[in-house]
């Protein structure tokens, strides 16, 4: 399965056709082939995570001691006995360690260290995608530890969604079409994380980007929802500049390779200049800004609200929003060089992150959508996951995306069945609503504890790691500034969401009509999720925690091994749990969740503080004003650049490209009168009046001869049969 | 049969043939010039005969044969249309049959 994984993206991908070939016609309108071919794929990434397993055993015991060459080529026996498929076109890689004294060099790496870490190669498979010069453009699937944890991500949530869906969007008039672009979604999400070359990413990146756009554009007819899906789709374009200039660099840079993880390794052992590397980097976080609802690009992310729920949830928690983090723990090799990851104690990545952090959660307090709350506690979230990544700890940062990915989807869709229930989204209109809808209720509760941190759901175990990895790695002084941002971080969530949970679920029923449970099409998936936000933190647990095989399995079998990822470096460590950062963050949620109940009930005095305080006032408007940039974008930015480059335009077009126009205009007119008098009146003219009359002096000739006498006919018959015949006789 | 019939029946024949060309081409009455076009047939026939007796070869005669029997069919439609036009004009005089001049 390892080496045929390619397998998984394709099934999707046909049933995209096959759904909006055949879809009308089926019995349950192409939604039954949609949920098929997620479920295969889901099944599939659970055999793909199975043999992953036994392939990252594999490599451990068979590994000799000591240094190795770097090269070993289709070793792994048991994959190739098990698939039974030997195409000539492909070939095991083998990227080891290349050189000893890895791993426990860091003051701060865990104490299990990374000794018992042999080199794990990552199963790939290529062909040949065209060919210019001598490059070669290869497409392939390239699996390892992170493109696993992925495929079982996406399949998961995406399968989850897809019977939501079957409930939540029965009845569309675009009921199938919405079917056959969720299935393409998860292929481009798919291919996206089992990507080979970076050219293969960008193609993946953009069909993510496309798919995302009809999705939040699903009920078009209404303007609000096309200018989301309009919004979403060019503020990604802006940052794809990004992507294209950074996989253009690298191309370059690395030798004119696509290869991911040739450049990676070319990155980690010097091959590409620091600057290049730099440069990359900043044009490729440029991409994850856009995709990955980063400040100052994410202004697209809540309002792709707009579209329906599901995709929401799978926009958020698995398939496009992820795909920046993604792409950066790829390419980790790239930015851990070109932004000095392992030495500095601030970075760009960081900082992107961290901004992010507090400015999500900070536009959270004032949203009223419920779903607009939940796009900009993904955007703070994600903002944790760059931060994570920025500060060194990728195990940390790809855990928290595998945590945040079931928990924030269960939100998501919590949101959604409420929504179904009261037909809005805001949360004025709610209220009250754990008596009438008891497994949404308890299902968010869940999701919610999770992503505010409390012990021991998922959120508390990465959140911790990224805080602790914060507060551990890098060089002197650490990134402890971005320790405190995530403990703020983490402070704001826990009140944005009591408010969140308090307004749904807690007080008077505010709107109308009779709020009821939904069918269970949508419950089951709420539970499962919720059951996964609860248990998926035990993945990773901390070795202060726990020993021997329950220890840090995520980071064991998901963390690659190789030349390919700076795990070689030796500034590369691991976070180790903090007692005290632990009791901290948890201290810190239960106070936020105290403050959110205590203002919301009215215990503490901040009510109308708005009203009372100048500086609150402002810093509300502020806030509503989602910090204005969306007035920079559009008055600032795009009026300005509208209103000169108009004029500018203008002036261009009524000077030069008029003056080009007429002037070629009349000189047209010259030359065609030229024309008509020389050439047409004399020439063609000529020629044809010429042959009319040629035509008709002839006619009066031959007139002569049709006499109509039938013995003259004869006469000339014979005539010329004679004079032919003579003439026989005397050349013959 | 020897250089010498040979030469005689073609020379026969070549009279024959023009004196049906003479006949064709300046008789006015319409029986005539059909009459006249039989000689030329003949002509050819004549003609076939030598020729496939002197090579000891029947097709010759078999083509006589073909030639005969569409030179009856075509005296056949020449008779009936020279009846056609005599009960039209009252008269089979060719000079009159010009309605196709040009």
């Amino acid at each position: 399965m390892l080496r045929n994984a390619w397998i998984i993206p394709v099934i999707p991908a046909v049933s995209f056709f096959l759904i909006l070939l055949f879809g009308k016609r089926l019995p349950r309108k192409g939604s039954e082939l949609g949920v098929a071919a997620v479920g295969a794929a889901f099944v599939l990434a659970v055999v793909a995570q199975v043999q992953w397993f036994q392939h990252v055993n594999d490599a451990e015991h068979d590994e000799p001691t000591g240094e190795h060459a770097a090269q070993v080529v289709g070793s792994s026996g048991e994959l190739a006995g098990g698939e039974a498929v030997a195409a000539t076109e492909t070939e095991t890689r083998g990227f080891t360690r290349a050189g000893g004294g890895v791993g426990a060099v860091g003051a701060e790496a865990s104490p299990q260290a990374d000794d018992e870490h042999a080199s794990i190669e990552p199963v790939t498979r290529e062909w040949t995608w065209f060919e210019f010069g001598e490059t070669e453009a290869e497409v392939g699937t390239l699996i390892d530890g992170p493109a696993v944890m992925m495929l079982i991500v996406v399949t998961l949530v995406s399968l989850l969604v897809h019977v939501y869906s079957t409930d939540y969007v029965a009845g569309d008039r675009r009921y199938t079409h919405f079917f056959a672009f969720l299935s393409l979604f998860t292929a481009s999400m798919l291919g996206l994380v089992m990507s080979r070359s970076t050219l293969q990413l960008m193609v993946c990146w953009e069909l993510v980007g496309v798919c995302s756009f009809v999705l939040i554009g699903h009920w078009w007819e209404e303007k609000a929802n096309s200018d989301a899906a309009l919004k979403a789709f060019i503020t990604n374009r802006v940052g794809d500049i990004g992507l294209i200039v950074g996989v253009i660099i690298l191309f370059f840079a690395a030798g004119q390779s696509f290869d991911i993880l040739d450049i990676n390794t070319q990155a980690l052992n010097g091959g590409i200049s620091h600057t290049a590397l730099l440069v990359a980097s900043c044009a490729l976080i440029a991409a994850v800004m856009s995709k990955s609802g980063q400040f100052i690009l994410h202004t697209w992310l809540p309002d792709a609200m707009a579209g329906p729920t599901p995709v929401s949830a799978l926009i958020h928690a698995a398939t496009m929003v992820v795909a920046g983090i993604y792409m950066v723990s790829r390419l980790y090799g790239v930015f851990w060089e070109g932004l000095s990851i392992g030495v500095s104690s601030i970075n760009l990545l960081a900082l992107v992150g961290g901004v992010t952090v507090l400015g999500g959660a900070g536009l959270a307090f004032v949203q009223n959508d419920i779903k607009r709350v939940l796009a900009y506690s993904t955007v703070s979230q994600l903002g944790y996951m760059v931060m994570a990544l920025g500060v060194g700890a990728w195990t940390a940062a790809l855990f928290h995306l595998f945590t945040h990915a079931f928990f924030k989807a269960c939100l998501f869709l919590g949101s959604g069945s409420v929504s179904h229930s009261v037909h809005s989204f805001d949360m004025r209109e709610m209220g009250g609503l754990r008596k009438w809808m008891p497994h949404t209720y308890r299902t968010f509760l869940i999701a919610t504890a999770a992503l505010i941190g409390i012990f021991p759901f998922a959120g508390f175990w990465s959140k911790d790691e990224i805080l602790a990895g914060a507060s551990q790695l890098g060089g002197a002084g650490n990134y402890r500034v971005f320790m405190v941002v995530g403990i703020v971080g983490a402070l704001m969530t826990a009140m944005y969401m009591t408010r969140c949970v308090y307004l749904t679920f807690f007080g008077e029923f505010r709107g109308h009509g009779h709020p009821h449970e939904s069918g269970p099409r949508i419950v089951v998936p709420l539970w499962i999720l919720a059951i996964l936000g609860v248990v998926a933190g035990l993945a990773n647990l901390p070795s202060a925690l726990a020993s021997g095989s329950v220890e840090l399995r995520f980071e064991h079998y998901y963390e690659p091994v190789g030349a390919y990822f700076p795990s070689i470096v030796p500034e590369f460590a691991h976070p180790e749990f903090s007692w005290g950062i632990a009791i901290v963050s948890t201290l810190i949620a239960f106070i936020g969740v105290g403050i959110g109940i205590g203002w919301y009930t009215g215990r503490i005095g901040l009510r109308g503080i708005t009203e009372r305080n100048e500086l609150a006032r402002v810093g509300y408007t502020t806030l509503v004003n989602k910090y204005y940039f969306d007035h920079l974008y559009t008055d600032v930015i795009a009026a300005g650049t509208k209103g000169p480059v108009a004029r500018g335009v203008n002036w261009v077009n009524q000077n030069v490209i008029d003056g080009v126009v007429d002037g070629a205009g009349r000189l047209a007119t010259a030359t065609g009168r030229w024309v008509y008098t020389h050439v047409d009146q004399q020439v063609v003219d000529g020629a044809v009046n010429g042959s009319a009359s040629a035509a008709q002096s002839g006619g009066q000739v031959f007139r002569q001869l049709t006499s109509g006498k039938v013995q003259q006919y004869g006469a000339l018959l014979f005539g010329a049969a004679a004079l032919f015949a003579g003439a026989f006789i005397v050349l013959v | 049969m020897d250089d010498l019939m040979l030469n005689q029946f073609l020379l026969l024949a070549a009279i024959l043939f023009s004196i049906g060309v003479y006949g064709v081409i300046a008789r006015k009455n319409t029986v005539m010039v059909l009459m006249s076009i039989e000689l030329i047939l003949n002509a050819v026939n004549i003609n076939l005969l030598t020729f496939g007796a002197a090579n000891r070869d029947v097709a010759g005669a078999v083509f006589a044969l073909f030639v005969i029997a569409v030179a009856a069919a075509e005296v056949g439609v020449g008779l009936a249309m020279v009846l056609i036009i005599y009960r039209n004009r009252q008269s089979v005089d060719l000079d009159e049959v010009d309605s196709m001049r040009g």
